[in-house]
């Protein structure tokens, strides 16, 4: 006698914890196996790009905090840097350190949600609390820069907003002494613990050709072996004078994935306490009257500075015809603005290149005829915000 | 090939018919082709040792409305092995049909799914070409210059129906879009308007 056997659907999300955000991932399930995964996106979709061709360029900045929202201001970093490179307009030494030590932070943000994200997926719940606590000091940084902790608004073309308030610099250099110290607790509880490397050890490996074709970028082509990272190859602000190593996996699994992660934080820092050394006073936005606002003081002065508020708050600045593609090395992974200018003060064309959207489209790849309970494993090895994804 | 200038004239005469227009700007290389010789071109860019173009970053399209070839499909290439980017790109009209590149990148899936469900272009041999990131049900091409910012629908709960409906979108104020545009960077730009101006009368 013969027993028919049907494969199971299995509806994951949009509402699952292990889902990071608003996926709504159809599996197909034989017994526990996954033959097949379709992941369905949108659900947060804004119409980012949509939006910012009807915004001014200052008015557009805001929008990309928005994106991947655990590490805001490296996507403000490729907006701002799009328009000064069609601008044609230099950025203040001190604003480039401030924004390359933003990033990095971000960085560190962004990293230290998915290592221990990752590590909650796969059934360890403290290295989770411990990270949080020194998110939360990041983002009090964020907060004492920007004004807020999460939408930063901080980056302009041709610098930052405002300069750092007095003492910033001091707290950021502390939180750089105490930290590393953190991320070896977090190596102590996960490195090497069993579980966690059963869970993640040779699961959703991904060959250097397969993250090629795939349109990988960031620490998911890293962790396959590649060493490609666009602040080494391709760099922008400051990054040709700091030093730095780029962390490279062996096997692109999510374990050799994870490694990079910690290790990329550990670099992190360095760039972070170099960026301090070498910081000297000094402007901090372009001083072309055209593009970067006066200051309250010289509104009240002179009748030139107040013109130039007014009509940068109402009409904004004209960008000059163009067409262009900036990418930046954010956490997750190649950032790029598509951006295509038409002599007016809106954009006419902004397309986003969100890291992880492609890294999401692998999900079938990388998940086929793995079991049920690697799904998460990959997923948060995968790093996706669905801030970038649904835009 | 390490420099760009090298890099298109190696293009130019390796694919010669097939190349319409190369520049280079801002360190990146843009080149133009026929919408027939996509396929021929990738394949080229992405196999041959001097170009290896073995990632494709992004596909997008540019929407103008007021030209007969409407859209400007635009496809971004990265070669890590010399460090370049190309911009590739070439225009159809409305309604035309074009070649997936599923084919050759696998990554194109998505990238093509995205353009079709923001500006409604058609891709023939896509294995899987649904909407991705609008709703289920969703009409219209939201990326597209004629589309309204604000859309046509909008969502929200019945109470009586008890269930989630869709209404014609209802503004309580009308969208309002100042022109800010007016001469202040001197005559030059007076000129221009001017000139402009007299075409119209």
């Amino acid at each position: 006698m013969t027993k028919k056997i049907k494969n199971l659907n299995l509806n994951f999300g949009p509402q699952h914890p292990a889902a990071h955000g608003v996926l709504r991932l159809i599996l197909e399930l034989d017994g526990e196996v996954v033959e097949k995964a379709d992941p369905h996106i949108g659900l947060l979709h804004r119409g980012t790009e949509k939006l910012i061709e009807n915004k001014t360029y200052m008015q557009a900045v805001p929008y990309f905090d928005r994106l991947d929202y655990v590490a805001p201001m490296n996507q403000e970093h490729a907006f701002a840097l799009a328009i000064e490179k069609i601008l044609d307009i230099d950025v203040p030494i001190r604003a480039q350190y401030i924004r390359v030590m933003f990033c990095e932070i971000g960085r560190i943000l962004s990293h230290i949600l998915n290592v221990t994200t990752q590590a909650l997926d796969v059934g360890a719940l403290t290295p989770s609390l411990w990270g949080f606590e020194e998110r939360e000091t990041l983002m009090t940084f964020y907060e004492r820069a920007s004004g807020s902790r999460l939408h930063a608004n901080y980056f302009r073309a041709g610098g930052v907003h405002q300069d750092l308030p007095a003492g910033l610099e001091i707290d950021i250099a502390k939180f750089c002494e105490t930290f590393p110290k953190i991320i070896n607790d977090l190596e102590n509880l996960l490195t090497d613990n069993r579980i966690f490397k059963q869970r993640n050890v040779d699961i959703g490996v991904v060959t250097k050709d397969d993250a090629l074709n795939y349109s990988f970028s960031g620490v998911m082509i890293r962790g396959s072996g590649i060493p490609w990272d666009l602040r080494k190859s391709q760099p922008y602000d400051c990054y040709d004078q700091l030093e730095f190593k780029i962390p490279v996996g062996k096997n692109g699994d999510c374990y050799d994935r994870y490694l990079c992660r910690i290790e990329e934080m550990k670099e992190s820092v360095s760039i972070i306490k170099q960026c301090l050394a070498r910081m000297e006073k000094g402007p901090i936005k372009t001083f072309d009257g055209k593009i970067s606002p006066p200051s309250k003081a010289e509104i009240k002065q002179s009748m030139e500075a107040l013109i130039h508020h007014f009509k940068l708050f109402t009409e904004g600045y004209r960008v000059p015809k163009d067409e262009i593609y900036t990418a930046v090395e954010a956490p997750k992974g190649e950032f790029g603005v598509y951006l295509i200018s038409d002599g007016s003060s809106k954009p006419y064309k902004c397309k986003i290149r969100a890291p992880g959207f492609s890294h999401l489209q692998s999900m079938d790849y990388l998940i086929k005829g793995h079991m049920l309970a690697d799904v998460p494993a990959v997923l948060g090895s995968l790093d996706i915000v669905f801030g970038e994804v649904d835009r | 090939m390490n420099n760009l200038i090298d890099l298109e004239k190696k293009i130019n005469s390796e694919l010669t018919t097939k190349i319409n227009k190369t520049s280079i700007k801002h360190n990146q290389i843009y080149v133009e082709i026929d919408k027939d010789d996509l396929i021929d071109v990738v394949l080229f860019i992405k196999t041959n040792k001097d170009t290896k173009f073995r990632q494709l970053i992004d596909i997008t399209v540019v929407d103008y409305p007021e030209e007969t070839q409407r859209f400007k499909i635009v496809y971004l290439f990265l070669s890590h092995e010399f460090n370049h980017r190309m911009i590739l790109s070439y225009s159809i009209s409305e309604n035309e049909l074009i070649s997936s590149l599923t084919s050759v990148f696998p990554s194109a899936n998505w990238m093509e799914r995205e353009v079709f469900d923001m500006y409604g272009v058609n891709f023939k041999n896509h294995p899987d070409l649904r909407r991705i990131l609008t709703d289920y049900g969703f009409e219209g091409h939201p990326l597209r210059k004629d589309f309204p910012l604000t859309g046509h629908s909008e969502v929200r709960y019945s109470e009586e129906k008890k269930k989630v409906i869709n209404e014609p979108v209802k503004l309580e104020q009308k969208y309002r879009n100042f022109d800010y545009e007016s001469p202040w960077e001197g005559t030059k730009y007076i000129k221009e308007i001017s000139e402009t101006n007299d075409k119209k009368n």
